[in-house]
């Protein structure tokens, strides 16, 4: 349930964005953060940001998802 | 990266050496569990150095008396259950929500949004959320109830189970576990929160604090940092994970946790009754709260028979302690929580354990 995924901001209307992660695209809300912008990469924790990451920070956390992928062979975990 | 793991090891080992006795750290995050495990950072480290898991995992703390209500509200037939994938395999003394997901009032949202979402579709029924989780979903959830007050909806109802990690760790440190020396932090709730909430922890009870993410060098450095301070006889409050997490957290998010919710006295599966510890919506939100729309309660419930969940929370047992470890109770056919969740101890033991 503390899974929390970097994403950028791809789409952007008043709270209400479209996130993309390694190509996976999703709605989530920036209520919580209110000063995010188109491009930005944040934290997504159940379908809202909650902060905002580097892109450097984002790689390493993308890197690592890719890897415990390949090991778990994707088990259903996006929950919140 | 391998040599900034070799210098964490080192610095632990000497630190070990050192201070000439067990050291117990313990994680209280689901995730960095299941971090640990994965990555095999316990073979890494030394025999005198052991990590226990606490009330990290939100599912699993969560009272057998919350499950049974969530039970009770899934067997009424004017009621649609909308719930997060983890809570759907979670024994209550009488079944789980997918067994119950055959009546076809049970769905599972990824996002507080889905939930509310979903009561608009379905005017005649009421849709009840189960908003469990700690510091890093109750936001999503406050948000969502604001929206419903804002747009007048009827029919959206939430089962509060909101939890706070610190009334926890000071349950833990006031006389419940006296073997813990530190705690690796978590780093999504520090988010939230922010690492300078764990000040406290270190000034009342002495103990060093390092907020880490999930990178598993990471992971290590914290310990290395946790058995040098230890070394040292110090107890510090350390961030390494500036990259996300800050001092203060995410102000927009505490201020609507205040804004919704207030802490009441609440129960913990194993930790028992916290004072403080759980999130109530406030007076004015009241008509959302489904525990009195539908006159349901979260009491003490009781336990699945032979589970010892309660104690594995705690750090007072590992897994592999209790008797109906990968016997009777495995991730195909688990018994309690821990066993259930992704992030449950007992799970990370089971899938991870024997790579040790
Ligand atoms: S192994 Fe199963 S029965 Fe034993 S404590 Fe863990 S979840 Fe409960």
């Amino acid at each position: 349930m503390c899974l929390a995924i970097p994403a950028r901001i791809v789409e952007l209307d008043q709270d209400k964005a479209v996130v993309d992660a390694m190509g996976n695209r999703w709605k989530a809300k920036t209520t919580l953060l209110p000063e995010v912008k188109l491009g930005d990469i944040v934290l997504v924790h159940a379908g809202f940001a909650i902060c905002l990451v580097d892109e450097e920070e984002a790689k390493k956390t993308w890197e690592l998802f890719a890897e415990i992928e390949d090991y778990e062979n994707t088990q259903n975990k996006i929950s919140g | 990266m391998l040599d900034r793991i070799d210098r964490a090891r080192k610095t632990i080992e000497e630190a070990c050496e050192s201070i000439g006795r067990q050291i117990t750290v313990m994680e209280v995050c689901g995730t960095h569990t299941v971090s640990i495990f994965r990555s095999g950072i316990r073979s890494l480290l030394p025999e005198r150095l052991k990590l226990l898991s606490g009330p990290g995992c939100p599912v699993c703390v969560t009272d057998q008396g919350y499950i049974d209500a969530v039970m009770q509200l899934a067997d009424r037939d004017d009621c649609l259950i909308a719930t997060y994938g983890d809570m759907i395999r979670v024994p209550g003394s009488d079944g789980s929500l997918e067994t119950r997901a055959v009546r076809g009032n049970v769905r599972v949202v990824l996002s507080s949004e889905d939930a509310l979402q979903l009561a608009c579709e379905n005017p005649d029924k009421a849709v009840v959320f189960i908003a469990v989780g700690f510091e890093t979903t109750t936001p999503a959830t406050a948000v969502v109830v604001k929206e419903a007050a804002a747009q007048g909806i009827q029919n959206f109802f939430v089962l509060s189970g909101h939890k706070l990690v610190l009334p926890a760790m000071r349950a833990l440190l006031g006389g419940m576990n006296d073997r813990i020396d530190a705690f690796l932090c978590p780093g999504h709730v520090s988010v939230i929160i922010g690492s300078g909430a764990f000040a406290e922890i270190v000034a009342n009870y002495g103990r060093p604090c390092v907020v880490a993410g999930f990178e598993p060098v990471q992971i290590v450095e914290a310990l290395a940092e946790i058995c040098r301070q230890l070394a040292a006889g110090k107890a510090e409050l350390k961030s390494l994970y500036g990259a996300v997490v800050t001092e203060k957290g995410n102000l927009a998010a505490q201020r609507i946790i205040e804004e919704c919710f207030d802490p009441v006295d609440g129960y913990w599966r194993g930790l028992g009754k916290i004072a403080k510890s759980t999130l109530a919506l406030k007076e004015q939100y009241r008509r959302f709260d489904a525990f009195q729309r539908f006159g349901v309660e979260d009491g003490p419930g009781r336990e699945n028979p032979g589970c010892r969940c309660g104690e594995v929370l705690c750090g007072l047992i590992e897994p592999i302690e209790c008797p109906l470890f990968a016997s009777r109770c495995t991730p195909q056919t688990p018994i309690g929580p821990c066993m259930v969740s992704s992030e449950g101890t007992c799970s990370a033991w089971f899938k991870y354990g024997r790579r040790r």
